[in-house]
């Protein structure tokens, strides 16, 4: 099936297979593998995209359902080689380590901030309870939307003793 | 390495400083091997046994191989070659007979995934099923079934391991000091009791993939998400007999590993097909299911464990027996086996000690290394128990573990001698203690148990962990300096999310006294152009890696400072730089930009002097020893880090359900390299050992099929997931040999945050856990008749370990009502 979408800005028209996810036709159609895929069942978070406006594991969509919509990947979250301020507090709070499920963690604490931007700790746990992170024990992302949403004060890494 | 230097003079160490390797992560563009496409690469699929243990009668594959698309078509029989780390098992493909359920049979390789996956269903396997060994303890037994009955054949490293044949024991490690029976004659109180825990899954979220080329001429390359390229490298080449120059294994960015591609896994398999396939790439990823079955998990372990103590409350003899599932094949299990016998006793002093470790084989799924290689099951129980005896004896758990716990002049298991450079545990453990308010209720705890009706317990348990890895390791740096002066490292460790990459460039930096912008590590690895390193494992990059840079560093400097002594006619012991010049002491003015000699000298009249500055820097590990077969006794540890875990928990008298209010976590990491990164190592670390303590574990009906191979059935840990309050404290006893004091610690977070958290509940509410994880029907149960449950192998699911998601939303005092 034709389709057109468009992702991050840019308009794209491709022959899609019905049965292709739209994980798959962004990052083996179009190339756009900053978006992962962690389980491919819905389950992990690593593939968040944006469709029309609201985060969608893109593991579990259709291509064809994309059909004249508008994606928003990790790819077009930075421009013109500048981080957006959420990519710099997450760098700026060591909220990335291996670095898998960043794309996803970024797209959900976007959503997030889109809705509530003055979250509390626990609307952020929530906010990002669908994406999974194993290296880093979540702690330090969570700093990072507060920092950008006007909630984190500052403290020492570490306790000498 | 270590030098005693003023925390005030360090520009870097010691430093916040940022993750060098994030522009790439933060913006999708990163490269895994899961997002690479070689030009005419194909897709591989596996065909996997549905059994634990069969016979394979037959393996039709004759619609496979007609199928248009499909380039290679493999089974056990096309293939003759065996892979093993330790001990030489485990066939590519079964042949004959498969072992565990997920097992590979046959395997695809196609122009797309959907024909690889079509051509994988046409495969038609006939099975005779028989009857699987699954319980470790049964397969012990005179009369089990033998998962090898070949096992007295197969090639096994000799020096370190002890395989029992025609049995199902893949290896025995004995530890014997002093006399332990005299000992336990001697007690004054003698507690035994038995502990055990379930298989688990590592997780990492870029399951295993790798993309093999089989070139012309055997000439192989390997692209593969792996912990150790060095490892793959030796591995393939013994397995198919090729000279290390045939082989080349890289390995760009990593989606995180744990102890879980450390060795090697997919790559031999994707090897052959890509032969098969007349040398076009293949690759071959894992699906979430198959990074549970397919790939290996954590091995299951039962520890028996006997203490003798002494009125006084001191530790006198203690036997240790640990009855580790190594799964169908040996793997890593054998060497965590050997590495958890010789630390087995934990961070106490045991006089006279008794260890037999064995690895067992069963028909499950196979064990590997995993974050602690053994030490966070086996903490499990020997953090348990301090507890037991202390509360037998009548002593505080607390006042009972510092009688015993490891100090300076104590002699270890394996009869090591302790020092104050080793690190303390004692600290660790006050300091969690202090942070948790250890063995008392604030006001404000007790006004909450009234208002809540739960009761708040406090617990902890100590941890200790050396590198587990050869005693003649080795690593080493290459220091290249580009022509504007900046410097380009390359290391064979690799990074895997533990932040490596930034650390080193730290210590560059620091030793170079270069501006740390100037100091690039490379992310990517290859055993064509990095140095070697043995592995990306045991908590050992750091130190090792670290002493290896800063003797590049010594060296580039060295050969710096030769061509600048002929330019600026002096000395070299009159020389001295920054991070711009290299000057005369007394004449600063006299000096030579970096840049100017970085790639040799070039005199105003055109002749030429020095050439490229490159610094070289070998470390291998020093004054390790490998272990008495008999008795265990030898010095296996680079170094030791101690550590405490803090656990302040509530606990629903009624029903069992309990949530985590705060950790705390202590370190002795000799000296903090960047506060930061470690703390996200503490942090994840920590929650990593949450998920074992609290929810993960794999589960079996009784045919041996695995029941939760998903993220749905076998939870990790999410944000919302996260204790209430963490704290992360840290010791700082230098490491005399390490890069300026430093110790490894990537392990060590998540050992004994189980045993804490087992203790905090024991406190609150008397439930004697000797069963891990804690599920909330484990409390209940063991409120209720003391009696654990063991219903992970089981004829019907057991589902989650969790329950109601309410009781983990974290209600803050204010919310409760008096």
């Amino acid at each position: 099936m034709r389709i057109n979408v468009t992702v991050n800005g840019i308009a794209y028209e491709r022959d899609v297979a019905e049965n292709r996810t739209l994980l798959r036709f962004l990052r083996e159609d179009l190339g756009l593998t900053g978006t992962k895929e962690g389980c491919g069942a819905g389950e992990c978070g690593a593939c968040t995209v944006f469709f029309n406006g609201k985060t969608v594991n893109s593991c579990m969509v259709l291509a064809v359902e994309a059909n004249e919509g508008t994606i928003e990947t990790i790819e077009g979250e930075s421009s013109g080689g500048m981080l957006s301020t959420l990519q710099e507090a997450f760098d700026r709070h060591h909220a990335v380590q291996c670095g898998f499920c960043t794309a996803g963690m970024i797209m959900s604490a976007r959503e997030l901030i889109h809705h509530t931007p003055h979250p509390t700790v626990d609307q952020i746990q929530e906010g990002l309870e669908g994406n999974f992170c194993r290296c880093t024990g979540y702690e330090q992302i969570i700093e990072a939307v507060l920092d950008v949403t006007g909630g984190y004060t500052a403290k020492e890494e570490l306790l000498h003793v | 390495m270590y030098e005693n230097n003023d925390p005030s003079t360090l520009a870097y160490v010691g430093k916040s400083v940022l993750r060098k390797d994030t522009g790439e992560k933060l913006t999708g563009t990163a490269t895994y091997v899961s997002d690479m496409v070689l030009p005419g690469m194909l897709y591989a699929q596996v065909k996997k046994s549905p059994h634990a243990r069969a016979r394979i009668v037959k393996v039709d594959t004759s619609k496979a191989k007609a199928l248009a698309g499909v380039r290679a078509v493999l089974t056990g029989d096309d293939l003759d070659y065996r892979i093993g780390l330790y001990i030489v098992d485990k066939n590519i493909l079964a042949k004959g007979e498969v072992r565990h359920y997920g097992e590979a049979v046959a395997a695809v390789a196609a122009t797309s995934l959907e024909i690889a996956r079509k051509a994988v269903d046409l495969i038609n396997v006939e099975y005779e099923v028989m009857q699987p060994v699954l319980n470790h303890m049964d397969a012990l037994k005179a009369d089990a079934v033998l998962v090898h009955p070949d096992l007295g054949s197969y090639e096994f490293i000799e020096a370190a391991f002890t395989p029992v044949p025609k049995t199902n024991i893949a290896n025995w490690t004995k530890l014997r000091k002093g006399d332990v029976e005299a000992g336990f004659n001697e007690a004054a109180y003698v507690v035994e009791r038995e502990y055990d825990n379930p298989s688990v899954q590592h997780v990492p979220m870029e399951t295993h993939v790798a993309i093999v080329r089989w070139g012309a001429r055997d000439k192989v390359t390997i692209w593969s998400s792996a912990q150790s390229p060095f490892t793959v490298r030796n591995l393939f080449c013994h397995t198919f007999a090729l000279p290390l120059g045939n082989v080349r294994v890289v390995v760009p960015a990593v989606g995180g590993g744990f102890g879980g591609k450390a060795g090697i896994h997919l790559e031999p398999l994707v090897a052959c097909l890509s032969k098969q396939a007349g040398g076009l790439p293949v690759k071959l990823q894992a699906s979430r299911e198959e990074e549970f079955s397919l790939l290996p998990c954590r091995s299951a372990l039962t520890y028996r464990i006997k203490t003798g103590v002494a009125q006084d409350g001191k530790i006198i003899a203690q036997k240790m027996e640990m009855f580790w599932d190594a799964g169908a094949y040996a793997d890593y299990a054998v060497n965590v086996t050997r590495a958890s016998g010789y630390s087995a006793s934990g961070p106490y002093e045991i006089p006279n000690a008794w260890v037999d470790a064995y690895t067992v084989y069963t028909n499950k799924p196979y064990g590997t290394a995993y974050r602690g290689f053994g030490h966070v099951e086996f903490h499990w129980g020997i953090e348990r128990h301090m507890e037991l005896v202390a509360r037998t004896i009548g002593m505080d758990p607390l006042e009972f573990r510092r009688r015993n716990a490891l100090h300076p002049g104590s002699i270890t298991l394996t009869g090591e001698k302790i020092t104050s450079h080793t690190g303390d545990v004692v600290a660790c453990m006050e300091a969690v203690a202090r942070s948790i308010g250890y063995g008392k209720l604030t006001a404000a705890e007790k006004k909450r148990e009234l208002a809540s009706g739960r009761k708040i317990g406090k617990g902890i348990a100590l941890l200790q962990k050396a590198p587990a890895m050869p005693s003649n390791t080795a690593t080493a740096a290459v220091i290249k300096m580009n022509s504007d002066g900046s410097v380009t490292v390359n290391i064979g460790l690799t990074e895997i999310g533990q932040g490596s990459t930034t650390a080193l460039a730290q210590i560059v930096a620091e030793r170079l006294g270069f501006d740390i912008a100037n100091v690039h590590v490379m992310v990517d690895k290859d055993t064509e152009s990095d140095p070697y390193d043995w592995q990306t494992v045991a908590s050992k990059g750091l130190i090792m890696s670290g002493n290896a840079c800063i003797l590049a560093c010594e060296d580039l400097l060295r050969k710096g400072y030769a061509v600048a002594s002929h330019v600026l006619k002096a000395c070299v012991e009159d020389l001295a730089h920054d991070g711009e010049n290299v000057y005369v002491r007394h004449d600063t003015e006299n000096c030579i930009p970096w840049k100017s000699i970085a790639i040799g000298y070039a005199y105003p009249d055109g002749k030429g002097i020095g050439g490229p500055l490159i610094g070289v820097g070998s470390y291998i590990a020093q004054g390790l020893s490998n272990l008495d077969k008999q008795t265990g006794q030898g010095k296996p540890a680079l170094d030791w880090t101690f550590g405490a875990h803090g656990i302040i928990c509530e606990v629903d008298p009624v029903t069992g359900e309990y949530v985590v209010r705060k950790v705390a976590s202590a370190f002795d990491v000799g000296k903090v390299v960047n506060p930061a990164l470690l703390r996200g190592q503490i942090v994840g670390g920590m929650i990593q050992g949450l998920g074992t303590a609290t929810c993960e574990g794999y589960i079996y009906d009784d045919a041996g099929h695995l029941l939760n191979p998903s993220f749905t059935d076998n939870k990790i840990p999410t944000a919302r997931d996260l204790p209430m309050e963490i704290e992360t404290i840290v010791v700082e006893n230098s490491q005399i040999d390490g890069p300026y004091g430093a110790r490894g610690v990537a392990e060590h977070p998540m050992i004994s945050v189980a045993p804490a958290l087992g203790n905090a509940i024991q406190s609150a509410v008397d439930a004697d856990l000797a069963h891990m994880p804690i599920r909330f029907e484990d409390v209940w149960r063991a409120m209720h008749d003391n009696h654990p449950i063991d219903n992970w192998i089981t004829k019907t699911p057991a589902g989650s370990c969790r329950s109601d998601p309410a009781a983990r939303i974290h209600t803050p005092d204010s919310a409760i009502s008096p």
